[in-house]
């Protein structure tokens, strides 16, 4: 049997991380080859090295069975590489023909465009993925799923021997995940071959003819997709933990509540949501990217403005309007962007977990007490377990799952009653993640209110006594955390659209 | 949304006016109700000489304003174009001054010496990663050194060449219709204009102009050699330098070596009060050319009014002030 694509002993390293050890993969044409593994077990890295994103460190590669070493994009795609990757990466300025043929544009004499010839290429393309889409339309204006669309027929503009799919289907609806999956029927027909990276159980069993897992940044096995049952897909994927992954939820009837939310509303982002959290509750948002999780933590936190509803903080309405509002009212937020918003990357781990709380440590006269920072510093790198060679330590040399619990130390300093975690282990390693799940359990026992939005449903079961779905900005339903609830109740939830209500309000 | 189709001259045209107009409404908008608020308020502003003075003094700076819109829709910045503009009046000056060469050679000289500097800018930029502020700060004082060094600090004259006054401050039009005696400085900002909108809207390098302001990491992820067509746009818009360059020693007949410096934010101002965004991405050449007029006519209209110099320069800063923040309520009111 000839491979397509062939790696061996894939090796990648990244500061504090040891990505890939010694992974391989093969893809045969025409075939549909599923890769697994929890967020972090790292597909992305691997297959960003197969489209010449990244260089690997050590291994071999072969197309064809001639050893290749594509050195960037340009050189992968010229092997019949093509990659739609997991983040939208569209010029939002720019027309869906001028992103789709971008870097190959119809040209006359004198480096004159044919803007002509460039929308008939594109508006080709549409239709040969029966995609009802104007080359013209300024890719802002589109929704997420049809920008996920456009970045598919850009991939496929490139006639690829092999494609590299991301999640591709995280933004889509039933309806968009059929449409792609005759789009790759098709192109299994055409002898191309797939690699289809996906945290859907139910969509590799449709599609997939090959499984390979690969766990913690290891090769773990590859399987026939239609021998293997999906329960042993999932425990070679997480491995040991399989049997702990559910929460145990508290008796919490009597708890007072910390935060109540009603009838928030803002555009169409947010709409009229309402919940509660009690005391010591782990209240989970689950949902697709887009549905609004982040858009009703930055307006609690006073980040982002809202139309209407009403926050409660300990039974009393609060007014928040800006997060200092929110930080006096004792809500505390950590966004899934530390390094944009929770960290000075740059500075000290003891400055970082001292800058929301200056005023604590500092004189009359204006003068900062370093030893008081020294001393609360040094007390939470021991009680967080924070692995750093010292308080003085530039927090960008700290791993990510480090740097997270810099951020936690932060807040806790603050000593917020509410804190919403925002993708809490997004980029952090399997083994830091359950430092970090056993952290936020800690939190919650000693009676703070957690609300943790999360992208990875094993992550929001694993954590939540109460689970709230969201989809296109609404609260589809709260669902109770533990065992009862399975992954196929949040999935119904979370693509639970309204299309009445959607037209109605858009009239 | 436009949808025209059809790729006949008229509605080209048409479709190239309208593919920015909302964007540049509010900025013509302000320059009518500026020409129309000091025809009301001195009899002597709407006439033409004072027209046509307007529009030369808008010639250089509308010039410098075009070749900065390029950088600034890539996301960059240029503050080297106004001692750049010197330096390629210094060079000019050298080759038909000091060694004599015929008046077409220092024409090229000067533009293919802004080409050459803006060249060595996108290299800092795209090839060393050295953000564009700082790569052309640092080429905005090196240009300044030399520009001193070359000239011996002493302006350099044209007198020997007498056609080159002609280059600004002869007219064509008005050799041709001598009711309208618009200076050939004024032709040559609105050919550059033109000739730069096109650039810009209709070829591969003005579609990554627009590309690399939205999202460099993506076109880079598209297989586009990114540092190339960086350096590329910087050599462009160097090479519109270089006709800045032109203008001002021809205005002056002379190449004066201490100018220059102040330029490069007087064109940035009019960049930006012409809504072209500075993070990237958005922007046109005749918002630009708007912005240029609207400064100068502020500049011609408080000097028709008796206003002092000083305080032409706070209103200037005003409105910069103004515009933005204008374009920043009509953006977030639209989306």
């Amino acid at each position: 049997m000839s491979y397509l694509v062939e790696m061996r002993g894939i090796e990648k390293r990244f500061p504090g991380v040891h990505a890939l050890k010694s992974v391989q993969f093969n893809l045969r044409p025409g075939e549909v080859h599923a890769l697994m593994g929890e967020n972090g077990a790292g597909k992305s890295t691997l297959m960003k090295i197969m489209s010449g994103i990244y260089a690997r460190d050590g291994g071999e590669m072969f197309v064809d069975g001639t050893p290749v070493a594509p050195d960037s994009p340009r050189a992968a795609q010229d092997l019949g590489i093509g990659i739609i990757h997991q983040e939208l990466s569209l010029m939002n300025d720019l027309t869906a023909a001028q992103n789709v043929l971008i870097g190959r544009e119809p040209r006359r004499s004198f480096g004159r465009l044919d803007e002509p010839e460039l929308n008939r290429r594109a508006a080709e393309i549409f239709a040969s993925l029966r995609l009802a889409m104007d080359p013209r339309t300024k890719v802002s204006t589109q929704t997420i799923a049809r920008q996920q669309l456009i970045e598919i027929a850009k991939a496929l503009s490139y006639n690829p021997r092999v494609l590299i799919m991301d999640e591709p289907t995280a933004a889509l609806n039933d309806a968009e995940i059929a449409e792609l999956f005759a789009v790759i029927a098709k192109l299994k027909a055409d002898g191309v071959g797939i690699v289809y990276i996906s945290h859907r159980m139910d969509e590799i069993k449709r599609i997939a003819d090959r499984v390979t897992i690969l766990r913690d940044g290891a090769y773990i096995d590859t399987l026939d997709a239609a021998d293997t049952p999906l329960s042993k897909i999932i425990q070679l994927m997480v491995g040991r933990e399989v049997t702990q992954s559910r929460a145990t939820v508290p008796d919490l009837s009597q708890a007072p509540v910390a935060l109540e939310v009603r009838g928030l509303s803002r555009g169409k982002d947010v709409r009229d949501v309402s919940f509660s959290v009690r005391k010591g509750e782990i209240l989970g948002f689950a949902g697709l990217m887009g549905a609004g999780r982040t858009e009703v933590a930055r307006i609690i936190f006073g980040a982002d403005p809202r139309d209407a509803g009403e926050i409660r903080v300990g039974g009393y309405a609060v007014d928040i309007l800006t997060p200092h509002a929110a930080v006096q009212a004792g809500i505390g937020y950590l966004s899934e962007d530390r390094k944009h918003f929770g960290l000075a990357v740059d500075m000290t781990v003891r400055a970082n977990i001292a800058m929301a709380n200056m005023a604590q440590f500092t004189s009359r006269t204006g003068v900062l007490d370093e030893g008081a920072m020294k001393r609360i510093a040094v007390d939470y790198i021991s009680r967080l377990g924070i692995r750093t060679p010292s308080d003085m330590q530039a927090v960008r040399l700290l791993s990510g799952g480090n740097q997270q619990k810099v951020v936690i130390a932060k807040w806790l300093l603050r000593d917020c009653d509410v804190l919403i975690f925002d993708e809490p282990t997004r980029g952090i390693d399997v083994g830091a993640k359950s430092e970090i799940y056993a952290l936020l359990e800690d939190l919650a026992a000693q009676g703070r209110a957690i609300i943790v939005i999360s992208s990875e449903l094993p992550e929001v079961m694993r954590l939540s006594h109460r689970i709230a779905v969201m989809c296109e900005g609404r609260l589809t339903g709260i669902l109770p955390g533990g065992a009862q609830t399975t992954q196929e109740q949040i999935m119904e939830l979370a693509t639970r659209r309204d299309s009445a209500l959607t037209v109605a309000e858009d009239a | 949304m436009t949808t025209t189709t059809a790729n006949t001259p008229q509605t080209m045209l048409s479709r190239i006016i309208a593919a920015g107009t909302h964007q540049r409404v509010l900025a013509f908008a302000s320059l009518v109700v500026l020409l129309i608020g000091f025809s009301i308020a001195s009899p002597n502003f709407m006439q033409t000489s004072n027209m046509i003075a307007i529009l030369q003094a808008t010639s250089v700076n509308g010039v410098l304003a075009v070749a900065v819109t390029l950088v600034i829709i890539t996301g960059g910045i240029d503050l080297s174009v106004g001692t750049m503009m010197t330096f390629c009046a210094v060079i000019t000056g050298v080759v038909l001054t000091y060694a004599g060469m015929p008046l077409l050679l220092g024409v090229f000289a000067a533009i293919a010496t802004g080409a050459l500097c803006g060249s060595m800018s996108g290299t800092f930029v795209a090839k060393m990663k050295i953000p564009p502020f700082i790569a052309t700060l640092g080429m905005m004082l090196i240009l300044k050194g030399l520009s001193l060094v070359i000239s011996g600090t002493r302006p350099i004259y044209f007198n020997d060449t007498p056609g080159f006054s002609l280059i600004s401050r002869g007219s064509i039009i008005g050799d041709i219709f001598p009711a309208m005696p618009i200076p050939n400085g004024v032709l040559i900002l609105f050919i550059v204009a033109g000739v730069t909108a096109y650039i810009l809207n209709r070829t591969v390098l003005g579609r990554y102009c627009f590309a690399l302001g939205s999202n460099e990491e993506s076109v880079r992820l598209s297989g586009v050699n990114t540092d190339r067509w960086k350096i590329a746009i910087y050599a462009l818009a160097g090479g519109i330098v270089g006709i800045a360059g032109l203008l001002i020693a021809s205005r002056l007949n002379s190449a004066q070596p201490a100018l220059g410096l102040g330029y490069e934010l007087e064109a940035i101002a009019a960049v930006v009060i012409g809504g072209t965004s500075l993070s990237g991405g958005r922007g046109s050449i005749l918002g630009s050319l708007i912005g240029a007029l609207i400064m100068a006519v502020l500049t011609n209209g408080l000097r028709v009014l008796s206003v002092a110099q000083e305080w032409q320069t706070v209103v200037t800063g005003a409105i910069i002030i103004l515009a933005v923040y204008a374009d920043m309520m009509r953006r977030k009111g639209a989306s």
